[in-house]
């Protein structure tokens, strides 16, 4: 396994934020962003991931979509989690402005989540996933939002994409290299994407997935797991 | 005071949650309304001269320490839609977390206390400018300024308008936003003898009914 971040998570400071403790002294849910271009395989990664940890853990999502509810809509679809459980952030054509530049909506679509959960007796989150529409390799959450972040890319954008690096890829608590089913059909070298990734990134994690496979998303669900209980041992 | 605080609060990246937000540009391009420069201006003239002296009038008597919660009711009395008063109260609330990180003070507390949810974004920025120690004309014209900078970068967007031309088009409203600032402000300053009832009352139907008919749309890309 790979080392993480050593400043995994950082404190914050926007406003009202930036108290990570909630008024019960107990922290307040783990907040993970995941990024990433279009159609590498977010949203799917999101709903692998509810399905492989709702059992164990109290889960919302939050989407950043660049049409309104699109990613909101699949997640419902996909009944991967109630409708109480999702939150959808309009963005005006800049999903990255909304996970970076002006967090402001985002943040109270997360505090309107897990003020739902505490007051409706149900239990408190454990974890909210903040989910950005696609965009590109330069789109980062800010840390006013999120505690850690997931990049997710994938074999068929190109093997290309871990050189060429940018702070999605370089910076990322976690990069995600989805579709690795496909590689043989796009002639894509995946150890050479993991020397590359490994170049760019020292020793951040990497984890290459195949979603469409049983348990493909094995490797973020523990990496999930592992923050949560770094994150509650902080707490201790 | 420092009038400086003036260009933060009217800075386009200020992060109040604006972005996402097109002042019915977004239904009036649709409608073909908006199709250019020139159909822009009119449309930015006509915002600014209705909504934005409204929104003018409620910033600067909130800057000039009238109670915000009577200027918030002043200010619902004046969005007679659903979805603007919910527009305008989520813009509240978000221009309220920023206030209050970049210039703290126990009015914003008050404030934010009273109306969790948010109160209307034209009296936040109004008690953020007092905040901030700016006066009653600065707030005006932050908030008048705004009124037409978001329809006009929403059209660059929604249009591929070029932007040297969108901001020529806020660059030849200067002079109509100095007389929408000074009559928000002059009209705050008859408040205290008068009342809430001095502020400007001026309505823009069609931007009440477009309003409300892009909150059903189901694909978008703008919040409002």
């Amino acid at each position: 396994m790979h080392l993480d971040h050593q400043d995994t998570f950082p404190e914050r400071h926007t406003y009202s934020a930036a108290d990570p403790v909630r008024a019960d002294g107990r922290r307040r849910a783990l907040r993970i962003g995941l990024g990433g271009p279009v159609g590498t395989g977010k949203t799917a990664t999101v709903a692998a991931l509810c399905r492989a940890l709702r059992d164990e853990l109290s889960i919302a999502v939050v989407t950043n979509d660049i049409y309104t509810r699109e990613d909101a809509e699949f997640l419902l679809r996909e009944a991967v989690l109630p409708a109480e459980r999702i939150a959808a952030v309009e963005t005006g054509a800049c999903p990255h402005t909304a996970i970076r530049d002006d967090i402001s909506a985002n943040l109270e679509a997360v505090e309107d989540l897990e003020a739902a959960f505490s007051a409706e007796g149900v239990g408190p989150l454990d974890l909210v996933l903040v989910e950005s529409g696609g965009d590109n390799l330069t789109a980062t959450f800010s840390k006013g939002l999120v505690d850690a972040q997931i990049f997710v890319i994938d074999v068929a954008g190109g093997d290309d994409i871990p050189r060429k690096g940018g702070p999605g890829v370089t910076t990322a608590d976690l990069l995600v290299i989805n579709k690795t089913d496909l590689a043989p059909y796009v002639g894509v070298d995946l150890e050479g994407m993991a020397r590359d990734a490994r170049a760019q990134r020292g020793e951040l994690p990497v984890a290459f997935t195949a979603l469409k496979a049983e348990n493909g998303v094995k490797p973020v669900a523990d990496w999930v797991r592992h923050q949560l209980a770094h994150w509650t041992a902080d707490a201790a | 005071m420092s009038r400086a605080a003036l260009l933060v609060l009217a800075d386009g990246r200020f992060p109040a949650g604006g972005h996402a937000h097109s002042g019915g540009a977004e239904p009036a391009v649709a409608a073909g309304h908006i199709k250019d420069a020139v159909t822009l201006e009119r449309f930015c003239r006509g915002r600014l001269h209705t909504a934005g002296l409204v929104a003018a009038g409620l910033a600067a008597a909130a800057a000039a320490g009238h109670d915000p919660l009577l200027l918030d009711d002043a200010a619902d009395a004046r969005t007679p839609v659903p979805a603007l008063r919910t527009t305008a109260r989520k813009l509240g609330r978000q221009m309220m977390r920023a206030a209050r990180a970049t210039w703290p003070g126990p009015d914003l507390d008050a404030l934010a206390a009273a109306r969790p949810r948010g109160a209307h974004q034209p009296v936040v920025l109004g008690v953020a400018a007092r905040s901030a120690g700016l006066e009653p004309l600065d707030a005006a014209y932050a908030v008048a300024y705004e009124n037409i900078s978001g329809p006009a970068t929403a059209a660059v967007r929604l249009l591929s308008l070029d932007p040297f031309d969108a901001t020529a088009v806020l660059a030849r409203l200067a002079a109509d936003l100095d007389r929408v600032a000074q009559q928000g402000a002059d009209a705050a300053a008859r408040v205290a003898l008068e009342g809430t009832d001095a502020l400007p009352a001026a309505s823009a139907p069609l931007l009440d009914i477009t309003a409300e008919a892009h909150a059903a749309w189901p694909v978008r890309l703008f919040a409002s």
